[in-house]
């Protein structure tokens, strides 16, 4: 097999990385999406302890 | 444990015998997809690794059937509560259900397998006789062992029949790969058995480790 | 209790990726054989190792689970196979981008870690239906755990099967995988293993955290909307729901 020239090559490669970064990327930033769901969750508790205090 | 064994088999084949539910199912499924891959092939005689493929592959989904089924009786009628209350060994359960599957696949296998001689095959499925028994009895045994436990495994799942076949066929590659390879060169034409030992000892390893892994977690299935 | 170590972890895993990057665009020669397509190989190959080991582990800590009895052992089975699910993914892609540059199909037959991996995928892809069609969650827990067991041990079996139906048909290996690397190009494959099972551990931390988080919230809200009820102080206030915009985003905390 003889070795690809560079810039067709160098498609398949970018491609692939790209692949990668974009999963992690997403993966990432559900995650994010969850802990900020998490934070108004603690925000909502604190309005509940506020309440009690009253 | 063996008495327990016992009891549980009889049981389900004394259902068996009066319901004749499974293994008539199985036995027509097969024979179905024999026709229907007549047509879909368009071809009149398989031989090779064609008819290997299509043989295993039809045992593969024909067992798929009978894993929905196996667990039927402890579900409808509440045969479990039996179980569980009995003083028996939980694994008991995971041997008797992998001897009821292996019965009803020897007896499928039976019909299915020289229905598939007469309607598909091109060569004798008397050539090689004792190869393929060798190679159909450890590829039962690996199905009987997976089936088991997938069905343990989708028993209290609310979509069971889906699951079923979901995680049975993945998991059963690897049986798909040794008996159709050990297979393919007993249907040639000048049948002749090629590194049949390398595929016998392909699904001997997978029969081992399945029925280990069976033996460790069956019992986790059924504790409540 | 999740989050300690998160932060240098993180740290550590951007680091190593980087020095992966690095190694494997400038230092690690082009392949005599394959030319600059190899450099898949530096991203496939790990990101396919670390997922398979995950899968395992997932099953490991499953039976953990089982011996135990621990919640928590359950959550960290399950945040193992989820993450090396989304890795799954990534090594099919990546796989089938390397096969269309090189061999010229999106998808070939006789790559065995490819198969395999599509074979484990479909697999691990029943995980979570299966789960959640279990509406007990300590049976849920069980019945997961033997499922994680089963594919933990059937990992390596169908590796080695579908290795075994492809050394039969196609003598053909791909000479990269084999111990015939140069030392520079062995060197960046380590390190960009080292880099991805890094950045697993950070993310399996990384979710355990916040789904560890999640459950306290829960926990806390459950006790405190019971302390109300039982002061009949406040009756109907505890009626939940993102109330104001989300505050922005904090580093994890545990």
């Amino acid at each position: 097999m003889p070795a690809l020239p560079l810039d067709e090559a160098g498609k398949y490669v970018a491609a692939a990385y790209i692949v990668f970064v974009t999963l992690v990327v997403l993966y990432v930033a559900i995650m994010a999406a969850k802990v900020s769901r998490i934070e108004r969750e603690v925000e909502s508790l604190h309005d509940l302890l506020d309440e009690r205090r009253r | 444990m063996r008495r327990a064994v016992g009891a549980i088999l009889r049981k389900d084949l004394a259902i068996e015998l009066r319901t004749r539910e499974s293994v008539p199912a199985m036995v027509l499924f097969s024979v179905t997809v024999f026709v229907l891959f007549h047509f879909g092939l368009g071809r009149d005689s398989l031989d090779g690794d064609l008819a290997a493929g299509v043989l295993w592959v039809t045992l593969l989904l024909a067992t798929v059937l009978g894993v929905n089924r196996l667990f039927a009786s402890e579900r409808d009628q509440g045969g479990i509560d039996g179980i569980l209350l009995a003083p028996i060994d939980r694994t008991a359960v995971f041997v008797a259900k992998a001897a009821v599957l292996l019965l009803y696949l020897a007896v499928v296998e039976l019909v299915a397998v020289p229905a598939f001689g007469l309607l598909l095959l091109g060569p004798s499925l008397l050539d090689a006789l004792p190869e393929l028994l060798a190679v159909v009895a450890l590829a039962d045994i690996g199905l009987a062992v997976v089936g088991a436990l997938v069905a343990g495994i989708a028993s209290e799942t609310s979509a069971r029949d889906l699951l079923v076949p979901l995680l049975l066929l993945p998991l059963l590659v690897p049986v798909a790969i040794g008996a159709a390879n050990a297979s393919e060169p007993l249907f040639r034409e000048l049948s002749s058995a090629e590194d049949l030992g390398k595929w016998l000892g392909l699904l001997a390893l997978y029969d081992g480790v399945f029925a280990l892994v069976g033996f460790g977690v069956f019992d986790y299935l059924l504790e409540d | 209790m999740y989050s300690k170590g998160l932060r240098p972890l993180a740290a550590a895993s951007v680091v190593s990726l980087a020095a992966a990057l690095a190694l494997v665009f400038f230092y690690a020669p082009n392949d005599a054989d394959q030319g600059f397509i190899q450099k898949i190989f530096y991203l496939h190959v790990p990101l396919a190792i670390v997922s398979l080991c995950g899968f395992i582990a997932g099953g490991v800590m499953a039976i953990g689970y089982l011996r135990s009895r621990d919640g928590s052992w359950d959550m960290r089975s399950y945040v193992a196979i989820h993450l090396s699910l989304v890795l799954a993914v990534g090594v099919l892609v990546t796989g089938a981008i390397w096969a269309k540059g090189s061999w010229g199909h999106w998808w070939v037959w006789d790559e065995p870690t490819l198969v395999s991996f599509l074979i484990v995928f479909l697999l691990y892809c029943c995980y979570q239906p299966l789960r959640f069609s279990i509406e007990d969650p300590e049976r849920q827990a069980r019945y997961a755990a033997v499922f994680a067991i089963v594919a933990g041990a059937f990992v390596p079996l169908n590796f080695a099967a579908v290795r075994l139906a492809q050394a039969f048909s196609h003598p053909r290996v791909l000479t990269t995988t084999g111990g015939n690397m140069p030392g520079e190009m062995r060197l960046a494959f380590y390190v960009s293993l080292a880099a991805m099972a890094l950045l697993f551990v950070t993310l399996w931390k990384l979710e355990l955290a916040s789904k560890h988080a999640k459950l306290e919230l829960k926990r806390l809200r459950r006790r405190l909307e019971a302390d109300l009820e039982a002061e009949g102080a406040a009756p109907a206030v505890a009626a939940p729901g993102p109330s104001t915009a989300a505050v922005p985003a904090q580093p994890m905390g545990g």
